[in-house]
């Protein structure tokens, strides 16, 4: 609840410098458009590919950062993300601003959509009321050609004062011009003069911005663009306020010299500010953006012919006719999803049994040999190999697998611009519920790997909206617990059923608990946007791209960079004291028995009362880092416990066995019951999040009460359900 | 199942400070071995006493007693008339709370230029006689107020401290209509409740955000940090000559009972109304194409300003909600209704006046529909597509006529 208006979601303190260390490149640019300007392709050409995903400090949002280099200078390109405008109404607004403002960049390259040039300039008018050294990357040419759309870059050199570069990344056109170009402003070769007060020499502003400009000048002489930090104040934009008290303005202008008493000059600003504000009215901004955009549209106006468009078959709009609907959108949708998820599920199977045979009964031996060969202390060779190695071979066997499938095709979906129509055929559903259309999108990326979810609830730009998504991505079974699922289904459930039935009837368990997962998602949507986050602000809006040919090689290796090695690196983090911890609690000995005895027998009553019983428990608690271990984990707890020999790998040593029946047996002799296996498949959907999942919750929302919310809730639910579907069970039976 | 041992006599120990005496205990030494997780026999079957109990329990009574416990959680948590809720309400009036409410009481009297009355702070504060009296004379002696001829009157003191709750809850109300999500029912008992414990530096740093407005969403003006305040303008609905345009500036928030029809009406400050017939059953008007019907009573809470009808009147202007699949119109307005984030990331979007918007391509529900702005294919959902005016444009009425012609 937005309680006080400096609370957690926009206040100043989050306001955090952005300066990219400058030791390893001579110069540094930064890359901005709107979204599906083609940005990330300009910038995957002009560095080769050569990025690595960086997580900036004290900011939710990661982007890529590559190198290239240029007549011997080396250059630091910085990869923005893609706003409509930069007056920092959403978070990535507020990332691009900042790093543009604060992060004081060589050069900013500005991606514009050349067959909309017009909307784009909105953002580039903007960009030029902060800084001068600007290049205008007019990108995606091939399709203004296609449209019969020319321009006349020249004329919108001289209009803008900067240098334009006509490009079409996705075919290499253009690039060797752009290098130039950004070489050029970056050495002060080209010379960068952007037209001065651009704005009130077309169109009428509020005279108060004049008047604050002037008073700003009086006040910080050394500031370069007081007129754009004069609209943002008469805008209330809290953040640039922060920074004109703090002095850290000192950085906009170059100027590194300590302020003497910025706050008390600050002061005196905002007392001018407060009296303006009773003169321009409530509207500022609506009037603001009427300026810029009507300043678009004249240079728009001025550059652009639009010739006769070629009598292309708009296979697009077609396309969008049958995708959108009313018969044949739904089913289409299913279709999809169906394909990946067999295809990963099938898929990962294969590379799943080679990884696990590599990791586990190849490299896994070898170490201990190795260790007995330099004869290392039992415990040590314990902890690390049997411990912290197994859990993170585990990890990495179960998870990259489908991930390396699923999250590729899902982005290639992504790509070719499937995913918005989704989101709108979807988004009656989910305004129903208070969420958005964009949150199927992060839900089936959830399927993959919830991190990974949380993560892409970014593309959601509503905040509410945006933690609706966050708190319940967990409701999506990802593919760490999926392995549990069809495990337990097919044990307990399948032989339920009539031997050619039994792999069916275990498919539709599997199914039935993905659905009610789906089902809980909604209810818990439902009650989240009516409850505690009523207050958080809402909005709609979803863009549908044009259709573009996604580059398999290019989404390939993005899709496997950007999230399935960073996902699973978070995880391998999380697993490595994981594993110390399993073995620890399976080795140390309090009186004649081990922790996790203890901890079992204290917790099995519990469980019985759950339907679930100890062991479950506790593999769940030390288990929390990844569900990946859950079943090893749960295997060796209860050879622990019930004292079988002959089986399992030692204390505190995960292990697995390839026959299903083993398992049975070794699970019965654990007392479990058919009720048991419902309860485990019903708490392995509900109970909280992997700590990767945590922790990228806690980086995206930085806050704690989100962050605790999204732990506890699900665990909470999971135990009502697990209690209460036990307790009528044991009436029934 | 397996054998679930249960020794009650452990329970018991597990729960006592001071060890039982127990039989063919011979030192301190065997005491503390027996609850000492390394020799006691049965240490498994003692952990579980707590939960052994509850696991022992019958389903039925096990599933009763669940219910029972979410049914509480409920009584007790629901928001806003929940057990909990209540006491925090309560627990927070305390004396600052009464005082202030009552400094605001005599203020609005005054403002409107009624007089008050011991009768009529107690009717405000839900206060009986012998506590208002108590209060009014604590008021007195700390100088906030005196007693005049008609009854109690502010200090210069009293009154400054008035204004700076105003300022407080009005300025809080505008920032939840604005950077909030909270509906428009909540704005009121969020104000009052934060009103009282908001500092001044978080009032200048709300007004700064907030533009430092000069009107609160329901069109009371906000009192200046130096005490200022705009006159009262424009006159009651009820008081409007039949015929005579007006623009709504003010509706009053209180009583929650009124407001509530007002607010069904989906009226906001700045919409331009004509009354058509003012009876003393009832007052009818219209508001664009919508006719709407009040009671004088709950009209008597709505004030307005009598104004020239404009040529075009933008209530009367189609909305984009409007707008059918393939046509095209262009902007002429956003409704005051549409404010906040909602409205700058419309604005941002490129939806201004003058823009040219074509409906292109409808979801399978129809709603949202997706519309091509500025070149880009954007979808929005119809509430908020409702909250935009258009205007066909005389090419768009040109292709009207000639389909229809044909």
């Amino acid at each position: 609840m937005p309680r006080s208006p400096a609370g957690d979601t926009d206040a100043p303190d989050t306001f955090v410098k952005l300066d990219v260390p400058r030791v390893r490149a001579d110069y540094v640019a930064a890359l901005t458009g709107n979204p599906n300007t083609g940005k990330s392709t300009v910038f995957n050409a002009l560095t080769g590919l050569r990025q690595h995903t960086g997580n900036w400090p004290g900011k939710t949002v990661t982007r890529a950062e590559g190198g290239m280099t240029h007549e011997e200078k080396r250059y630091r390109l910085v990869d923005l993300p893609g706003t409509y405008s930069l007056l920092a109404a959403s978070k990535d607004e507020e990332v691009a601003r900042d790093y543009i403002l604060f992060g004081r960049p060589d050069v900013t390259v500005i991606v514009v959509d050349a067959t909309r040039l017009e909307r784009n300039l909105n953002l580039v008018i903007q960009v030029l009321e902060i800084t001068d050294k600007v290049v205008l990357c007019l990108n995606l040419m091939d399709e203004a050609r296609r449209h019969g759309i020319a321009i006349d870059s020249d004329a919108l050199a001289d209009e803008l004062g900067i240098p334009v570069v006509q490009t079409s990344a996705r075919y290499g056109e253009g690039l060797t011009d752009l290098t130039n170009a950004i070489h050029g402003v970056a050495t002060d070769k080209t010379p960068c003069k952007p037209k001065q007060n651009r704005l009130e020499s077309t169109v009428r502003l509020p005279d108060a911005v004049n008047v604050l400009n002037r008073r700003i000048q009086e006040t910080f002489p050394k500031l370069p663009n007081s007129r754009w930090v004069a609209m943002r104040l008469l805008d209330g934009d809290e953040t640039v306020m922060a920074a004109l008290r703090s002095g850290e303005t000192g950085l906009l202008s170059g100027d590194e010299e300590q302020d003497d008493s910025p706050a008390e000059r600050a002061e005196q600003v905002m007392e001018t500010v407060r009296s303006l504000h009773w003169e321009t009215g409530p509207d500022f901004h609506q009037a603001l953006t009427e300026a810029i955009y009507a300043e678009a549209a004249r240079i728009a106006d001025e550059v652009v012919t639009r010739g006769e468009q070629e009598q292309e078959t708009d296979w697009g709009q077609t396309l969008d006719h049958w995708l959108t609907s009313r018969w044949l959108g739904f089913p289409i949708m299913v279709l999809m999803l169906v394909i990946v998820l067999w295809l990963t599920i099938t898929g990962a199977n294969y590379p799943s049994a080679g990884l696990a045979w590599l990791l586990l009964d190849v490299v896994h031996p070898l170490l201990k040999s190795a260790a007995a060969a330099m004869s290392l202390p039992w415990w040590l060779d314990g902890l690390l190999i049997d411990g912290v190695y197994l859990a993170t071979a585990w990890v990495i066997s179960v998870m990259l697998p489908p991930m390396a499938i699923f999250f590729p095709m899902f982005t290639l979906l992504e790509d070719f611009g499937y995913l918005p129509r989704v989101a709108l055929n979807l988004d009656r559903i989910f305004r129903r519920v208070g969420a958005h259309g964009k949150q199927a999108l992060s839900m089936c990326m959830g399927l993959g790997c919830n991190a990974a979810g949380v993560i892409a609830a970014r593309i959601i730009d509503s905040p509410r909206e945006r933690l609706i998504a966050i708190i319940t991505n967990n409701f999506s079974l990802c593919n760490g617990r999926w392995p549990t699922q069809i495990l337990i289904a097919t044990i307990f459930v399948g032989a339920l059923a009539p031997a050619w039935m039994a792999s069916l009837a275990s498919a539709l368990a599997v199914v039935a608990i993905t659905l009610l997962g789906v089902f809980l998602t909604f209810v818990t949507s439902w009650g989240l946007s009516r409850t505690v986050l009523r207050g958080e602000p809402s909005t709609f809006h979803l863009e549908l791209p044009p259709y573009r040919s996604p580059r398999f090689l290019q989404v390939l290796y993005t899709s496997l960079i950007d999230r399935t090695i960073f996902v699973l690196w978070r995880a391998v983090v999380f697993a490595i004291p994981a594993g110390a911890l399993i073995w620890l609690v399976g080795n140390i000995h309090i009186g004649d028995e081990t922790i996790a005895k203890h901890l079992i027998d204290f917790l099995d009553p519990f469980g019985f009362w759950l339907g679930l019983n100890g062991v479950i428990l506790v593999a769940y608690i030390i288990a929390i880092p990844a569900n990946e271990i859950v079943i090893p984990t749960v295997l060796m707890l209860t050879v622990l416990q019930v004292g079988l020999s002959g089986t399992g790998a030692g204390p505190g040593v995960m292990f697995e066995l390839d026959s299903v029946p083993d398992t049975q047996s070794i699970l019965n002799a654990g007392g479990w019951t058919l009720l048991t296996a419902v309860n485990l498949m019903l708490f392995s959907l509900l109970h909280s999040p992997c700590s990767t999942t945590i922790y990228t919750i806690w980086k995206e929302t930085r806050s704690l009460k989100w962050t605790l919310l999204s732990t506890f809730m699900p665990v909470a639910l999971g135990m009502c359900v697990c209690f209460v579907v036990t307790q009528c069970w044991r009436i029934l039976s | 199942m397996r054998d679930r041992g249960y020794a009650p006599e452990c329970a018991f120990r597990m729960f006592c400070a001071v060890p039982m005496p127990t039989e063919g205990i011979e030192s301190i030494d065997q005491v503390s071995d027996a609850f000492s997780l390394e020799t006691h026999p049965h240490r498994s079957s003692r952990n579980q006493s707590f939960f052994a109990l509850i696991a022992d329990m019958a389903p039925a009574s096990a599933l009763i007693l669940f219910a029972v416990a979410v049914f509480a959680l409920v009584v007790i948590f629901r928001f806003p008339m929940g057990l909990y809720w209540r006491l925090a309400r309560m627990l927070n009036v305390n004396d600052r709370v009464l005082i202030e409410d009552a400094l605001k009481h005599l203020h609005d009297c005054e403002y409107r230029g009624q007089s008050s009355s011991v009768e009529s702070l107690g009717g405000a504060l839900q206060l009986g006689q012998e506590p208002t009296v108590r209060l009014l004379s604590t008021l007195e002696s700390a100088g906030l107020t005196r007693s005049g001829d008609r009854g109690p009157e502010l200090t210069d003191e009293g009154r400054r401290d008035a204004l700076r709750v105003i300022r407080h809850h009005r300025l809080y109300e505008r920032y939840l209509a604005d950077r909030t999500g909270y509906q428009e029912s909540e704005w009121h008992d969020e104000a009052d409740r934060y009103e009282h414990t908001m500092t001044p530096q978080e009032a200048e740093s709300i007004a700064a955000q907030t533009g430092h407005p000069r009107y609160d969403p329901h069109g009371d003006a906000i009192p200046t940090p130096d005490g200022r305040i705009a006159e009262n303008r424009g006159k009651s609905l009820s008081a409007l000559e039949v015929g005579e345009s007006a623009v709504v500036v003010h509706i009053e928030d209180e009583p929650e009972a009124i407001y509530a029809q007002i607010r069904a009406l989906k009226l906001r400050p700045g919409m331009l109304l004509r009354l058509t017939q003012n009876t003393s059953e009832r007052v009818l008007f219209t508001v664009g194409d919508q006719e709407h019907v009040l009671a004088p009573v709950v009209a008597a809470n709505i004030t307005v300003l009598p104004r020239e009808r404009p040529s075009v009147d933008r209530e009367s202007l189609p909305r984009l909600s409007s707008l059918a699949h393939g046509d095209s119109a262009v902007v002429a307005e956003f409704s005051p209704r549409c404010r906040g984030l909602q409205r700058r990331r419309l604005l941002d979007l490129g939806l201004i006046p003058g823009t040219r918007v074509t409906a292109e391509l409808s979801a399978p529900s129809g709603d949202p529909m997706a519309y091509r702005i500025r070149g880009a294919l954007i979808a929005l959902r119809r509430d908020q597509a409702s909250l935009i005016h258009i205007q066909a444009t005389e090419e768009d009425e040109a292709s009207h006529a000639a389909i229809a012609s044909r």
